[in-house]
C-alpha cells in the first residue's frame, strides 16, 4: 500500500515538473515558394540547386542551407524574424543577381507567420510547350528552347537529353533510359524532338527533359511526365 | 609532562614548517612534463618529438587509414559489406577530402621556434631537425593546398591575449598559387641542409624535398593551364585557381627539380630492378625494403614495434587466407582493360570475337597475356599466384547450351548434368555476387598485398612501407612538364625507362606523346598511390571521367587510353569454365564482362568537390575564410 503511494507521489510530481514550459518553442512559420522566372516555376534537378538563408544578430553566422526540389520548390520551416536569402554562386542553370564584387546578392525576407515567396531568377533558356508522348515501345519528347539571356553573359546549349526512370526523380544521376543529342546536331530550336526506347519490363516511366547549357553545370529541366501503358 | 611536551614539540613543527610561503610551497615543478629548455637539449629526445610530428603526416591513402582509402573512383570494386556505399552513392559530398588541421601545423611552428631557441642543440643537428620540420610543414601545406585550395598561410605560432577580441588572429586565404610558391621555396631552402642519403628513407632526404618541389610545381603549372578550361572553379582573389600565366614557370621549375634529383646530385636513385620476371619486380617495388633503389620517402612500419598496418588482412586473397577476411579491394576491369599491349596499343581484354562469340582459352590467365607487366604486379588475375599458390577465381561452369551453373558460396558443389556427383561449381575465391571478401570484380589487388607468412594474420601484420615520393613519380613528373613545354622528345626520353620496366620495350617516340599518354601513364603506373583523385582534379577532367551518367558495356570498352574516358561505374570480367565434354574446347575458359550487382551508382564528380568544403564553424569564427565555389 505505502509502496503504492510512493510510486503514486513519485509519477505526480514527475507529471508536475515536467509541464514547464520548454524554453522555446518549435520554428513553425513556413517559408515556401519557388523559383520563378516571370512567374513560370523553373525546373532542376532534385537535391542539387542550394539556397542559403541567413539570420545576423545570434552570434555565430552559419547558413540554413537547403536545396529546390524538382519542380523548383523549396520550403523551410522556420522562426520568425528576418533573413537574407541568397543563391550561391554556380548554383543552378540561372543567373541570381550579384553584387557590384561578384558576391550573390541577399533577398532580405521578413517572416511574421507563414509566407509564400516566389524567388524570381533570370534563367539562361527556358524549356517551352514540353510534350512527352509514348509511341510504340518509345517515349518521344517534343518542345521548344527558347533563349532568354542574349546579353554578353548568354550561353550556348551544349546538349539536350530526354530522360526515363521508374521513379518520380529524373534526372542524368537517377534514370533508367536516356539519349542525349549534341546541340550541333540540332536545326530547329523551336521544335525540338528526342525519342528514347523504354528499357523491357517497365510498365510506367516518369518522363523528362534535360537542357545542358555550356559552363552551367546544373540542367535545366522539363515537369516530369508520368506515362503508362 | 610528556603530554606537554608532545603537544609543544607538534605546535613548533608546524610553525616552522607553515612558515614556508604558499607560493613557494605550491610551486613544484612537475617530474613528468620537461620544459622547452629540457626537451630540446638532448638531439635523441628532439628526434623522438620530430617523430610524433613525422607521423602525423597526411596521406590521402595510407596503409594504416585503412583499405578504404585505396578503394573507390571506379578504379576499384569494395568487397566488404559494409562499405557497397562507394558503388551505391551518385554523388560524393562536398565536405569529402578535406582536412584542417592547424593544431599540427602550430605544433610545426612551435617546434621550429623551440629548435631555433634551443642552446644545448649542436649546430649541425639542429639544422638537420630544422629543414625536417620546414620539410613536413611544406609538405602538409601541400596536403591542404590539394584538398582545399588557398587556405591561411601560418607560419609562426599565434597566441591569444585574451583581450577579447581575436580578430588581429584572422588570417584570410592565400593565393593557391602562394601556397605552391611556399611549398617550392622551401623546398629550394631546405635541400641543402637535407643529408644525400638515398638508403634514408623513414626521415626525409635532399631527394624528397626535390621530389615534393618537382610534384608541387606540376600540380601549380597543370592547375594554371587547365583550370582555363573550368573558368566557374575559381575565385576571384585567387583563392582558388591559378592564372594561366603562371603555367610555363611552374611547369619550368616542376622540370628543373626533377632533372636535378634524376641528376645523381641528392644521390643515387634508380628504377627498381632487381627480378628478372617483370611483373613479379613491380610487386616488389613496395614490397622490398633492403636497398630499395626506387623509394625516395616512406612511411615506415616495423614487425614486433607496435607500428605495423593491417592493409594484407583487410585485402590478402581470401581463400587461403591467414584471418577469416581478406580480398577487400577488387580492381575493377576498367583499370585492368588500360594495360596496353606489348605494342604500345591499347585493346579491350578479349572475352568475345569480332562477332561476338565467346573466346576460349586454355589457361585462364592466357587472356591477359602479352600486356604491360604492370597489370600483373598491380593485379591479382584469375590464373596468377599469390604466394606460390594459385587464387581459385572462377565463376562457374558454362553448359553447351551457354546456361550456367554456379553456387552462392564460396567453393560450393553442385551435380552437373551428367554427373552422379556433385562438384565445386565456384572458386574459393568466388566471384560470388554479393559475398563479401571474394573476388567480386574477378580480381584481387597485388600491389602493397604483403606475401610475407604472418602478414595477413591480425597478431603479426605487415611492415611493408608506404611509399609517399617514388623514383618513377619523379620520372613521370620530368615527362610531363616537358611535354607541357613543348619537349616531346625530352619527355618521351623519360618515360620510355619506366615503360620499359614494365616490359614495354618499344620506346614511345617524341610525336606518340600526348596528353592522353601522359594521363594514361600515370594512372596504371600510379594506381593504388594516392593519385588519381588530385591527377583528376589538377587536370580538371574529374567532372568529365566521373560524370554522374551510368557507364555501358560500349563506354567501358571504347576509347581506352582517352584521357576523358567515362570512368563512373567498376565492372569486372568473370571466369566460367565450359562443360560440354562433346566439345574440344571442353574444361577451357570463357569470361563475360558483369557490373556487379551492388553496383547501383554513377560517381558524379561536381565542380563543388574540386575543392574540399571549408566547414561553417571555421568560416563563422574567421568571416575572412572566403567559401570554396559552386558549393
Amino acid at each position: 500500500m505505502k509502496y503504492c503511494m510512493y510510486t503514486a507521489i513519485a509519477l505526480i510530481i514527475t507529471t508536475i515538473a515536467s509541464c514547464k514550459k520548454d524554453n522555446y518553442k518549435a520554428p513553425n512559420s513556413k517559408l515556401t515558394g519557388h523559383i520563378t522566372y516571370k512567374g513560370d516555376p523553373i525546373e532542376v534537378e532534385y537535391n542539387q540547386v542550394q539556397f542559403e538563408l541567413y539570420q545576423y544578430g545570434f552570434g555565430k553566422i552559419g547558413p540554413v542551407a537547403g536545396t529546390f526540389q524538382q519542380d523548383g520548390s523549396y520550403s523551410m520551416l522556420l522562426f520568425n524574424g528576418e533573413y537574407k536569402f541568397i543563391i550561391p554562386n554556380g548554383q543552378g542553370p540561372f543567373k541570381w543577381k550579384q553584387t557590384a564584387a561578384g558576391a550573390p546578392d541577399t533577398t532580405v525576407i521578413t517572416l511574421n507567420g507563414s509566407q509564400d515567396l516566389n524567388i524570381e531568377v533570370t534563367p539562361y533558356y527556358m524549356v517551352r510547350n514540353p510534350k512527352i508522348t509514348a509511341a510504340g515501345g518509345n517515349i518521344l519528347g517534343n518542345f521548344k528552347v527558347e533563349k532568354i539571356i542574349t546579353d554578353a553573359s548568354a550561353k550556348d546549349v551544349e546538349s539536350v537529353s530526354l530522360y526515363l526512370n521508374k521513379t518520380q526523380f529524373v534526372s542524368g544521376a537517377d534514370n533508367t533510359a536516356v539519349t542525349t543529342v549534341d546541340a550541333a546536331a540540332i536545326t530547329d530550336w523551336n521544335n525540338v524532338q528526342l525519342s528514347v526506347a523504354v528499357p523491357s519490363g517497365q510498365s510506367s516511366v516518369y518522363a523528362r527533359i534535360g537542357v545542358k547549357i555550356v559552363g552551367v553545370e546544373d540542367r535545366l529541366f522539363s515537369p516530369v511526365t508520368k506515362l503508362s501503358f | 609532562m610528556k603530554k606537554t611536551f608532545s603537544i609543544i614539540f607538534a605546535a613548533a613543527l608546524i610553525v616552522t614548517a607553515g612558515c614556508k610561503k604558499d607560493s613557494d610551497f605550491l610551486n613544484v615543478q612537475p617530474t613528468s612534463i620537461l620544459t622547452n629548455e629540457q626537451a630540446f637539449s638532448d638531439p635523441a629526445q628532439v628526434l623522438s618529438i620530430l617523430a610524433d610530428l613525422y607521423n602525423r603526416q597526411l596521406d590521402f591513402s595510407g596503409l594504416d587509414n585503412g583499405w578504404a582509402s585505396f578503394a573507390d573512383f571506379s578504379e576499384s570494386f569494395p568487397s566488404e559489406n559494409g562499405s557497397a556505399y562507394f558503388v551505391q552513392r551518385n554523388e560524393w559530398g562536398f565536405g569529402e577530402w578535406g582536412n584542417w588541421d592547424y593544431g599540427y601545423i602550430r605544433d610545426l611552428n612551435l617546434f621550429i621556434e623551440r629548435a631555433t631557441a634551443a642552446k644545448a642543440l649542436s649546430e649541425t643537428d639542429r639544422t638537420r631537425f630544422l629543414a625536417e620540420a620546414r620539410f613536413l610543414r611544406a609538405n602538409f601545406y601541400f596536403e591542404l593546398v590539394k584538398r582545399m585550395g588557398g587556405v591561411p598561410l601560418i607560419t609562426q605560432s599565434l597566441l591569444y591575449d585574451f583581450s577579447g577580441d581575436p580578430t588581429y588572429l584572422q588570417y584570410p586565404r592565400s593565393k593557391e598559387s602562394e601556397l605552391y610558391d611556399f611549398v617550392i621555396s622551401e623546398a629550394e631552402a631546405i635541400k641543402g641542409n637535407l643529408p644525400v642519403n638515398p638508403n634514408e628513407k623513414s626521415r626525409v632526404t635532399k631527394a624528397a624535398a626535390l621530389a615534393m618541389e618537382t610534384r608541387a610545381a606540376l600540380y601549380a603549372g597543370s592547375i594554371a593551364k587547365y583550370g582555363a578550361s573550368t573558368p566557374q572553379v575559381s575565385l576571384p582573389g585567387g583563392e582558388v585557381g591559378i592564372p594561366a600565366s603562371m603555367a610555363t614557370g611552374y611547369y619550368t621549375k616542376a622540370l628543373n627539380a626533377a632533372k636535378e634529383l634524376i641528376s645523381g646530385s641528392a644521390g643515387t636513385y634508380a628504377l627498381y630492378n632487381k627480378k628478372p620476371d617483370l611483373g613479379e619486380n613491380f610487386a616488389s617495388i613496395f614490397l622490398d625494403k633492403s636497398n630499395n633503389p626506387e623509394s625516395i620517402w616512406v612511411e615506415d612500419f616495423k614487425l614486433k614495434s607496435g607500428r605495423v598496418h593491417g592493409f594484407t588482412v583487410s585485402t590478402q586473397p581470401r581463400y587461403g587466407a591467414e584471418e577469416e577476411e581478406g580480398g577487400r579491394i577488387n580492381p575493377s576491369l576498367n583499370l585492368v582493360e588500360s594495360f596496353e599491349k606489348l605494342d604500345n596499343t591499347y585493346a579491350p581484354i578479349p572475352a568475345t570475337d569480332g562477332s561476338g562469340n565467346p573466346i576460349f582459352y586454355t589457361n585462364q590467365s592466357d587472356i591477359f597475356a602479352g600486356r604491360d607487366a604492370r597489370l600483373y604486379g598491380t593485379v591479382i588475375v584469375p590464373g596468377s599466384s599469390f604466394k606460390g599458390r594459385p587464387v581459385d577465381i572462377w565463376a562457374g561452369y558454362q553448359l553447351a547450351d551457354g546456361s550456367i551453373v554456379t553456387g552462392d558460396d564460396r567453393g560450393a558443389q553442385k551435380t552437373l548434368p551428367g554427373q552422379s556427383a556433385p562438384t565445386q561449381v565456384v572458386g574459393f575465391d568466388g566471384p560470388v555476387s554479393s559475398k563479401e571478401f571474394t573476388a567480386q570484380s574477378g580480381f584481387y589487388l597485388r600491389k602493397y598485398v604483403d606475401p610475407t607468412p604472418g602478414a595477413g594474420s591480425r597478431g603479426t601484420n605487415s611492415e611493408v612501407p608506404f611509399i609517399r615520393y617514388r623514383y618513377a613519380e619523379v620520372l613521370l613528373n620530368a615527362a610531363e612538364a616537358a611535354f607541357e613545354l613543348g619537349q616531346p622528345a625530352v619527355a618521351a626520353g623519360y618515360m620510355n625507362p619506366v615503360r620499359a620496366r614494365a616490359g614495354l620495350t618499344t620506346p614511345l617516340t617524341a610525336t606518340d606523346v600526348s596528353f592522353d599518354r601522359i594521363v594514361h601513364e600515370r594512372r596504371v603506373e600510379l594506381a593504388f598511390e594516392g593519385h588519381i583523385l588530385y591527377d583528376m582534379k589538377r587536370w580538371r577532367l574529374a567532372h568529365v571521367v566521373w560524370d554522374g551518367n551510368k557507364m555501358t558495356v560500349t563506354d567501358l570498352l571504347g576509347n581506352i587510353g582517352t584521357a576523358t574516358k567515362r570512368n563512373t561505374q567498376p565492372y569486372g570480367l568473370w571466369p566460367y569454365k565450359l562443360y560440354n565434354p562433346a566439345s574440344a574446347n571442353n574444361g577451357k575458359w570463357a569470361y563475360k564482362i558483369v557490373l556487379p550487382a551492388l553496383v547501383t551508382g554513377a560517381n558524379r564528380f561536381r565542380l563543388g568537390n574540386y575543392y574540399s568544403a571549408i566547414d561553417d564553424n571555421v568560416r563563422s569564427n574567421n568571416p575572412k575564410i572566403v567559401k570554396q565555389p559552386n558549393q
